[in-house]
Order: structure tokens, then sequence, then C-alpha cells
């Protein structure tokens, strides 16, 4: 549901950093799976907050800090509202998806999960849902499995019947692959995995920030995301669990905020979310995602997602074209996000995304923080385009141009 | 020449299409592995070293983008020949143009100047240098075992 008109200009006209040129051409912004750009509601609520209301939160009796405080907690209802939950207790404020995959490896981990428990990822995952699970497998003795993709870039759904079963204490899934744009259908494997008594993490750093969100429908028990993907500042995180299981938890890291009581032999924990936000929060920064989300949930997500999936489609097909490129991921659009993840024969994506640069447009080349996929395709590494909502298909035009250039120009080598 | 150009100059294609001394050293003496995180490059160096210290052979593989490929094919033909002091000079060099942007007055450089461009270009820079901080790691402490070096600690 959108209750603002898709206004292509006027949304590219809400983010400064678009009117700016690279190498003397106009800026076509395709790394938006790294980080979003920022409109000017956002940024403005970040000025707003340190000119008119800067205080600490949750402790002062003075009128900034209430002031503060209730900006700061607003935020949690919008999140609640933006993804489907059902209280504000349920919205812990972390740095980012990182910080939230790994409070809960701690405190839900550590705490619940016995040595030879199994932990289930995928090859999908990025690094930060594999690293957390290994430090927790060498520590505690948990068995880490995964399930497999196929050559498509999807999972492999027969294989995850197989893997996941009695034994599985918890799975933690991305909602959609980073570095291929893979969309995972989560709310079929937390179905299965529920029938086991399974604890569900879905990592949605890529998934929230495109696709409409609802936590019941994803059948999760926890949900990680990051505000910076999704037109918010850096350096905020949201973790979504069930309030139950963050009841349960004991406290991921400790000191002011996250307790009821300090004498000098013991501490009682303050109330949940508060247990989980120990010291001084981001305040100014997850007051300005609340105007993210505002922004987002105004345009409504589904148009959000539409649009990219236009961008997706017309770029898939005209990148086709290219000689020598080899297009990773999925065939099926209704399968993958607006990611395109693509190589050129005998260029080094480090030297695609060096060429495309030079034409103003930023995309990403690397492993992407996802060696596992890499090595499935045994490569090093790939190009990787990522559209938002502010990309237009005069941009996919300029791409696509820019990426004929790069094969031209390694092209034109006599050896 | 556009910045590009610059970067791109035809003598590190030809060397990136068509690499010297790429392979290996039948009794190598020295070796030494070395990685780019960022960008997921590798280059496995090996070198023989004759009874006067000199480097009698040297060939490297691996792989990685443009730049890293020409300069470790660029870097062998140039140390080729050389002791190990000299190549220990001719790394501190070729450092110093990654900073500076043009090659050192006493370098004899040759074709090794077609990467003074790179140093326009700080991501690029590790790339330029893996080869030679895996040559010093390898002349250093790569002797009969083989030693890792890394040019970038970050990943995202």
């Amino acid at each position: 549901m959108s209750i603002r008109e898709w206004d292509q200009d006027a949304i590219r006209r809400d983010f400064p950093v678009l009117r700016r040129e690279v190498n003397g051409r106009p800026l076509v912004y395709l790394d938006n799976a790294a980080t979003s750009q920022k409109p000017v509601q956002v940024i403005a609520e970040l000025t707003r907050y340190y000119r008119d209301y800067n205080a600490n939160i949750h402790r002062g009796v003075h009128t900034l800090s209430q002031e503060a405080t209730a900006a700061y907690e607003a935020v949690r209802d919008r999140v609640v509202a933006f993804i489907g939950a059902r209280a504000p207790e349920e919205i812990v404020f972390t740095r980012n998806t990182t910080e939230a995959i790994n409070l809960v490896a701690h405190a839900y981990g550590r705490a619940f999960l016995q040595p030879g428990d199994e932990v289930v990822i995928t090859e999908l995952e990025h690094h930060s849902n594999i690293v957390p699970w290994q430090l927790l497998r060498d520590e505690r003795g948990v068995v880490l499995r995964y399930v497999p993709m196929l050559a498509d870039g999807t999972l492999d759904m027969a294989e995850a019947r197989r893997i996941i079963g009695p034994r599985t204490k918890l799975l933690a899934v991305t909602q959609m692959s980073n570095a291929l744009g893979t969309i995972v259908p989560v709310a079929e494997l937390a179905a299965l995995a529920h029938q086991h008594g399974t604890v569900v993490l879905v990592d949605g750093a890529q998934s929230v920030p495109h696709l409409p969100t609802d936590v019941a429908a994803l059948g999760a028990d926890f949900l990680v995301f990051s505000a910076h993907k999704m037109l918010g500042p850096t350096g905020v995180g949201v973790l979504w669990a069930r309030g139950e299981l963050l009841e349960a938890m004991p406290p991921f890291l400790g000191g002011g905020d996250m307790i009821l009581t300090v004498t000098m032999e013991h501490s009682t924990w303050n109330a949940v979310p508060h247990k989980f936000e120990a010291g001084t929060p981001n305040i100014a920064d997850v007051i300005a995602f609340g105007a993210a989300l505002d922004y987002l949930a105004a345009l409504g997500m589904d148009a959000v997602c539409r649009h990219e999936r236009e961008l997706l489609g017309v770029a898939l097909e005209r990148l086709a074209t290219v000689p020598g490129i080899t297009l990773y991921g999925s065939a099926d659009l209704d399968a993958r996000g607006g990611v395109v993840s693509f190589g050129l024969e005998g260029i080094h994506p480090h030297d695609i995304g060096q060429v495309l640069d030079g034409a103003g447009v930023a995309i990403r080349a690397g492993h992407h923080c996802a060696q596992p996929v890499m090595q499935h395709y045994g490569i090093a590494a790939t190009a990787r385009v990522s559209f938002y909502l502010y990309n237009t298909l005069a941009e996919v035009d300029a791409l696509v141009a820019a990426v004929h250039e790069a094969a031209r120009f390694f092209g034109r080598v006599r050896v | 020449m556009s910045d590009l150009d610059e970067l791109y100059r035809e003598v590190l294609l030809n060397h990136y299409r068509s690499p010297r001394n790429a392979g290996h050293v039948d009794g190598a003496t020295h070796a030494a592995d070395g990685a780019n995180p960022l960008c997921g490059d590798e280059v496995h160096l090996e070198l023989a070293l004759d009874a006067d210290g000199r480097i009698a052979d040297i060939a490297f593989s691996g792989h990685g983008c443009s730049i890293s490929q020409a300069s470790s094919s660029l870097m062998t033909e140039h140390v080729k020949g050389r002791d190990a002091g000299a190549a220990f000079a001719s790394v501190a060099d070729f450092q110093r143009m990654m900073v500076e942007g043009n090659p050192p007055p006493d370098a004899d450089f040759g074709d090794l100047e077609a990467l003074a461009g790179v140093a326009k270009f700080p991501v690029r820079v590790k790339c330029a240098s893996l080869a030679w901080k895996t040559l010093e790691q390898a002349l250093r402490d790569g002797r009969l075992a083989h030693a890792a070096v890394t040019t970038d600690e970050r990943s995202q």
C-alpha cells in the first residue's frame, strides 16, 4: 500500500548525491546492496536531532532528554509497523546486521545450544551469517551444516528437507543473497524447521530494504537487518525476535541502560528490549532511521519491489548481448531481487569496476563477502550491479553502454 | 590521456594478456604466497637463487586483475638476474613510485614505469604492490618454506 504516487523525478530530487558527477559523468549509483544513498528527509532528521534536542535518553528529567527519548522510542514503533511485529519490546537496536547475528549467536546460542546440536545455514550466506556460527561451533561444539545451492543460484530445497531434522536446533538463513540476488523461500524453510522445533533466524539485510516484510508470514523467530541499506544512516541494525525468546535470553553486552540495579556483587537486568542495548545507543542515527522508514512506507514496498524488478528485467536482457558476458543467478525474475552478478571473459571484475567508474557508474567488484558462493562457481570474484528505488531505465542504458565499453577496452589488446 | 588510459597503459595490458615468467621454477630455492582479500587476488612466487645469490630464475602463478598480473609479470622480468640486495632496492623503489606517481630517478624501471599511473588509484596500489611484497617475503623468509603476505585486511 502506498500513499505517495511513484514520481521518479521527485524521488531522485530527494537524493542530493544523485546530482553529482563522477569522473566528469553523471553518477550512476548501482552499489545499493553495499549501502543505499540517503534522502534529504533522513539527513534533515539527523541534523534536527543535533541542532534542536541533542541529549542522552532514558535517564534525564530535563526536556531535551525527554524529547530525545520519545523520538528514539517512536522509531521502535515504526519498525514494528514496517515489519509486522507485535510490540516495540520485540525490537532491539544494534550497530548493524552483523552485530545482531552475533548477539543471537552469543545470547541465544551460548545459553540454549548444547554440544552436538546442529546449526544449519546455507551456501548462499554472507560471511556475517557464517563466521559467528563457526565461532560458536569452535567454542561450544555445535555441528554446523550447510544447505547447498544449485547452479542457478537457488537453494537446493530437496537437500534442505534432508538436512533440517530433529537435531537442528537453529536455522540461520538469508532471505536474499547479496552476491546473486536469489530470493530464498524462507517461509517454506521456516515451516519445515518448526516441524522439528527449530528456531529460525532470517538474515534480512538484503531483503527488508527491497521486499514487503511481514514477520508473521515469514515464520521467523529472529529477523535481522541494517538501516544503512534502506535509506537510513550507518551504525544502526535491527534485531527483531519473538518476545519470549528475548525474555529468556541472557544479556549480550553488559553496562549502563541494560541494568535495573547494580550492587558491588550483583546486577539485575532491565526489561527487554533495553536488556540488549547496553550503553548509550546510536540515538541520532536511530532517529534518522525513522525518517527512512517513513519514506519507504509512503512509497510502499510493493511499489519499490515492482520498480526494481522492471529495472532488473531490462538489465538482464540487455547485458546478455555483451560479448563474453556470464550472468550468474536464476533466469526466473520472481526468484531474485534487483541484483545482477556477472563476469566478462578475460577481464577481471576489478577491472570492469574500474572502467565503469571511469564512466561514472558505481558497482561492486569482488567476492561480496560471500566466498562460498564464489567457490561454488569456481571464481574469485564477480562484478555486481544492485538497484534501488531511485535508479532509472536511463541508468540501465548507461550501465550497459559502460559494460560494452569495458569489453571493448580490454578486447583491443593485440597479443 | 584520460585517467583510465593512464592506468591501463598498453604495455600493462600486453603483460596481462601475455604474462612473462608465468608458471613454476625447477629447483626453486625460495617461494612465497601473497593474497589480497579485498579482491581475491592471489600470487604464488617461486625463485631459484644461484651460488652468488643472484635470482637465476623466477616464475609466478595465481590469479588476479590486470594490474596485479601485469605487475607480477613486469616484476619478474625486472629482478631476474639481479641479486637479492638489488631486488630489495627495487621493491623499495617500486613502493616509492606507488606513493609519488613517478619512477625514482635512478631506478632504471623501463616498462615498469607504465605502472606509475596506478598511484592515482589508491585502491589499485594494493593490486600493483602484491607481487613486490610477495617477492620481499620470498627473499626474506621464503627459503624452502612458503610464507603468506597480505596487502589488505579489509573485507565487506
